[in-house]
Parts: structure tokens; sequence; C-alpha cells
């Protein structure tokens, strides 16, 4: 794992950095792993069923899977630093509910006004918990743990018995999800983008690398001179922001918001994560990954619906998939360790 | 140099209980909050109506205590309650013996705790992304178990657990069920070698395997026991509602992961006493009950339990927090942060 902070900046390929050449190997292998399966998936999916890439289909899964993928890239963002933020759900939650339930009291609000209601809300919470985690350095397992059960209680107090109806939103914000260019939905492209956006800056920005820095170990990143407490900051902050405005784009395509909206989604959303090479103890993994894994999770759904096989198969399957996921990759870096160790005895002697 | 070890033991352990005085303390605020807002608190029926709603969330924390202190963590203790459920419904359904069944059911728990202890120990996975997966696998096993079915023709002899308390007493059947393990869990744990050698392993697992702690042995065990009590909380769980439906105990792991770290255990493995976690039961029953007859709404006691638990972290470092506010707002970054 400790290898990996070499990933790219031995692009370069000086020649004689063998471990270097070989990780870069791996890699590739791992990158291009979940996206073999992926491709594999659909491949085998669309020979028994075609209709599964019919455009209506691939509209839906593309849309159902947006909020998982863009929720992926801020928890890649908080696990490659050995982190994890358990408190996106509520977050998810209690922005759907305010941001969408201004349409009622404010009709005529501008859209990009509850956007940036929804971005403030997480960027609060996301504060909060990079706040306590990288001040009080305690485990984020357990500040976010709380945060999860704070801010649902706040999201329930708030919402009380109510609930925002489809009935109350104008139908420019419902149709969010729906609007298209030639079937593409235009919310699928911006996902995309701000995905790449952060996988560019994961890969290639300093602030980005020294994120693998702290998650491969963050002892020597902070020797390192690394200022571990403002990156991990950064990272919970990019986490729930997203998480928010993910809320205001969940209101959009579910359009009832009650008091259980994104209820569980941590889980889920992790799964998706660590399902797309994301080491869940830090230190390697990339955005695009983390998003395959989301678009993975959200096709195996509607794969089953093509082929009519019971939705009640999903759960086993993701999880079933989770533990093939986290087990290959932990072969393959046993295998890594293995070659490198030997060598290094070759080289050494 | 062994002084010193002395000296930090000693102040661990007067750390801890001190913690365990503040929860005592803390229950008896609860007590005394919910007896003077509501007259029905400190009624016996009541004390049963708070026991029964607990109890299985406080059998499952008892497991979950040792794996904790052992260094791993065990998500999938609510999707194993609810495949027992299921298991048992489904089978139940198909005109099983009930005494098979619970053979078949403790089965079920014994392998769901294998597979966790096994992927954990010996392919050397981290048990956090472990039980993430198998809670998603278990709680999926119900789902194809029952699908949207909800079997309730359970015979009266089993599910009036729900509603009669012990025979001569006021305590319902799965407090005393939990009382008879926490005895068990706390005498293993505190009073024998094994119970010490997981600690030895939650403080550090290298030097518990140098000192000849069979560490992987344990784990799984721990693993398997925690599969196996999950089980009997399913039973318990069923009959208690008289249904068997597949998404009973849905997202209770956090509940019960909540309550051992409220407890006072330290997420990292190591530290923790029972007692302590017998008292977080006790805390988190009594307010959810005193919030509950207050009017409050009770779906928001997260709020004080998710405030109790940053308490819970906060307390132990708060000198390091002092500590550590200068130097976080003296780290120069050499670049500007990009924000994304």
């Amino acid at each position: 794992m400790t290898s990996t902070v070499t990933e790219r900046a031995g692009s370069a390929a000086t020649p004689g950095s063998g471990s270097r050449r070989l990780t870069e190997r791996v890699f590739r292998i791992r990158e291009s792993g979940i996206i073999a399966v992926f491709l594999v998936f659909v491949g085998v999916t669309t020979a028994i069923h075609p209709e599964f890439l019919n455009q209506q289909n691939l509209q839906f899964l593309l849309v159902n899977t947006v909020v998982y993928a863009l929720l992926a890239l801020g928890e890649t963002m908080v696990v490659i630093s050995r982190n994890v933020d358990l408190s996106i759900g509520s977050v998810l939650g209690l922005s759907a509910y305010v941001s969408a339930g201004l349409f009622k009291p404010h009709p005529g609000i501008p859209i990009p006004v509850v956007f940036l209601v929804g971005l403030g809300i997480g960027l609060a919470c996301g504060m909060a918990n990079g706040l306590m985690v990288a001040l009080g350095r305690v485990p984020s397992l357990v500040v976010t743990l709380a945060t999860l059960y704070i801010i649902r209680g706040i999201d329930i107090l708030i919402v009380g018995g109510n609930e925002v109806t489809a009935q109350t939103l104008p139908n420019s914000f419902a149709n969010i999800p729906r609007a298209n260019v030639l079937g593409v939905p235009y919310l699928a492209i911006a996902v995309a983008v701000v995905i790449g956006a952060g996988a560019y800056y994961l890969r290639s920005f300093r602030s980005g690398r020294e994120l693998y820095a702290i998650g491969s170990n963050p002892e020597a990143a902070r020797l390192a001179g690394i200022p571990t407490g403002r990156r991990i900051f950064t990272a919970f902050t990019v986490s729930g922001a997203i998480a928010g405005v993910a809320g205001v784009l969940w209101a959009a395509q579910y359009q009832t918001v009650d008091s259980t909206a994104g209820t569980g989604y941590e889980l889920t959303v992790i799964s998706a994560v660590v399902v797309g090479g994301v080491a869940i103890f830090g230190g390697s993994g990339s955005a695009v990954g983390a998003a395959v894994g989301a678009l993975l999770l959200s096709s195996i759904t509607s794969a089953l619906n093509v082929l009519g096989i019971s939705q009640l198969w999903l759960e086993a399957i993701s999880g079933f998939l989770l533990l093939l996921a986290i087990t290959l990759d932990r072969i393959i870096s046993l295998r890594l360790q293995a070659a490198l160790r030997r060598r290094s005895a070759g080289v050494g002697t | 140099m062994e002084r010193d070890l002395t000296a930090r033991l000693s102040a661990a352990a007067r750390a801890s209980l001190r913690w365990e005085a503040g929860l005592g303390l803390l229950v008896i605020a609860i007590i005394i909050f919910g007896a003077v807002t509501s007259p029905q608190f400190l009624t016996s029926v009541n004390f049963f109506n708070t026991g029964v709603s607990s109890g299985e969330i406080a059998i499952m924390a008892l497991p979950m205590t040792l794996i904790i202190i052992s260094g791993e963590i065990d998500l999938s203790v609510a999707s194993i309650l609810g495949m027992s459920s299921a298991l048992l419904g489904y089978l139940w359904a198909r005109h099983w013996p009930m005494l098979a069944i619970f053979v078949m059911v403790a089965l079920l728990g014994i392998v769901a705790g294998l597979i966790n202890g096994l992927l954990v120990t010996r392919v050397g996975l981290p048990s956090l992304a472990v039980t993430i997966g198998t809670l998603a696998l278990y709680r999926g096993v119900a789902l194809i178990l029952l699908g949207p079915n909800t079997i309730s023709n359970f015979p009266a002899g089993y599910t009036n657990i729900g509603i009669n308390p012990l025979p001569g007493t006021q305590i319902p059947y799965n407090v005393a069920i939990f009382v008879v393990l926490a005895v068990i869990f706390g005498i293993v744990l505190h009073f024998t070698a094994t119970g010490r050698s997981i600690y030895a392993m939650g403080a550090s697992p290298e030097a518990a395997l140098f000192a000849g702690i069979r560490v992987k042995r344990v784990k799984t065990m721990l693993y398997v026991i925690s599969g196996l009590v999950c089980a009997l909380a399913g039973v318990l769980w069923t009959f208690r509602l008289a249904t068997a439906v597949q998404n009973n105990g849905l997202g209770l792991e956090l509940d019960v992961v909540a309550i051992v770290l409220l407890g006072g255990v330290s997420i990292f493995g190591g530290k923790g006493t029972l007692a302590g976690v017998v008292l977080a039961v006790i805390a988190f029953a009594a307010l959810q009950n005193a919030l509950l007859l207050t009017n409050f709404n009770q779906e928001a006691t997260g709020i004080v339990i998710g405030a109790l638990l940053l308490v819970s972290v906060f307390a132990p470092n708060a000198a390091a927090l002092l500590h550590g506010l200068p130097r976080w707002a003296r780290g120069r970054p050499r670049r500007a942060a990009p924000s994304p």
C-alpha cells in the first residue's frame, strides 16, 4: 500500500527504477480491473437482453448513478486520507429537505439559490466534521458516527411530520434529472465533469497527492512537512459540500422528501468506493475507480430488472461483490509485495 | 521505563474509572430527569417496556464490546439478526418443528460469524470493509428468503415473551438473557487469560502475537460468538414482535457501535470495560424512554446520543485537543490549497 504514492509520480519512467515500473503495471491492472468487470457485466447482460442498452434504460441508469457517483467522489477523498465519513447520508437528507422545502414558502425562488443553500448546509456539516477530526485528532469513524445521529436528529426536528411533495416543486426543478442532449442527461455530463476534475485534482495537484501520502503513513506525512490537519479538513469539507449538493439533486429526482431521505447511503457509498478499488485504510485508489464502482452497483440494479431476476437478489449480490473486490485487491497487493521483495533481493546482493 | 509503564497503566485505569463514574452519574441524571418530567417513568410497566424494547440491542452490544477491544469491528450484527429472523420465519412457514429451526438458526449465526472471522483473520482483510460487505450480503439473504412476505403465525407460547415478564418478576425475557450473558462476557473478559489476551491484541497485535497469543484463532472465535449471539437476538426479536420480515433490525448496527463507544471502549482497541458498556446500555435505554415520555420527538434522541458520543471521544483527548490547536493553526502549506 505504501508504494502507491509513486503511482503517477513515476510516470516519467526513469529507467532503472524497476520497482516503480512494477508498481505502475500492477496499478494499471488494478485500475482497469474494475472497468473490465463493468464492461464484461454490461456485455453479458446485453448479449442476453439487448434492451439493456436501449436509450431509456441507459438514461435511467445514468440518472440513478449520479447521486451515488458524486457522493463517492467526496468519500474517496476522505478514505484516501485514511479516514471515513459516515455522515453523508444524514447531510444529504438534511440538505434535500431544507433546500427543496424552500419552494413552498418562496415559489419563485431561483434554482441556483436552492443549490447554494444545499451547498451551504453541506459545507457547514463537512467543516464541522473536518474541524473535529483534524483539530481533535479523534477517530473519524466515531466523529462522523456521532454527526450521522446529530444531523439526522436535526433533520427530524426540522421536518416534524411534514414532507416536501412533488406538487410544491416547479417543473424546471423536477426536470433537472430529465433534461438531456442526444439522450445523455445534462446532469450525467455535469457530474462526469465534476468527477473528472476531482480525479485530476487527486492525481496531479500537490495537495491532492498529499492526501495519498497522509493515508499511506500519517506520521511520515506529518514529519515530511505536510499540513495533515488542513488536508484532512479539506477532504471532509469537500465530502460534506458534495453531500449537500447531492441532497438537492436527490430532491429533484425523487421529489418527495421526508425525514428518512438518504438513510443508509453512507454504507452503500463506501461499498461503491471500495468496490472501485480505493483501499479502506487509505493511500491508494482513484476517483474514477470509485465512480465506476458506483456505476457498477447501480447497473446491477438495472440489469436485474432487464433480466427479469427479482430485485431481491440485489443486496446479496452487491455485498458479495464488495467481498470479492477486497479479496482480489488483497491477493494482488500480496503478489506485489512478494514481487518487490524478490526484486530487491535480486538487486541487493 | 517500567515505572513509567505502570504509571501510564494506572493512569489509564483511573481514566476509565472516571469514565464509568461519569456514566453512572449520567444514568442517575437521566432517571431524575425522567422521574421529574413524567409520573409514568418510574412505574413497573414502563420499566418493562423500556427493557423489552432495548433487549436485543443490549445483547448484541456484548460481543461487539469484545470485538472492538480486540481491535476489530463487526458492522454485520443487525444483518445477522435480520437473516436469522428471516430463516426462522421461512422454516416455520414450511412447518419445521421449532427445535430443528432453533438448531438451523444457531448454525446460520455460527456460519455467518465464521465467514466474517475467516475473511478478517485468514485472508487478512480490514474488518470494517469485510463487515460492510457481509452487512449487505446477510441482509440480502434475508431478502431472498422472505421477499416481501411477513410471517406472523408463531405460537403464542413463544410470542408472549414480548408481552409477559419472567414469571414472578417484572423482568422481560430478553433483559434476563442480557443479564446472564453480560455476567458471562464480563467474567471472560476481565477474569480469564483469554480476556486479557483480547486486550493485548487490541493494544498491539504484533506484541500479542510474539507473546504467543493465538490472535487469529481468538478473533475468529469472537466473530463466531458474535454471529451466534446475534442469531439469538434475531430469534428474540422475531418472537417479541411476533413477526419475521426481511428488514427486522435494519440499521441497528450503528446503535450497537454507538453504545459500545459510549461505554468508554476505544475504537482503536485495547481499552474499555464491560461495566462501562452495561452502563451505556442503561443510559441509552433510559434516555430514549425519558424523551419518549416527555413528548420530545423520539427519533431526534439521535441528537443526544450523538452529542454523548462526541463527549466520549473528546473527553480523553481534551489535553491533545488544546495541544493540537496552535500546531494546526501554525501549519503552513507550501502552496495555497486549490479548492476542487
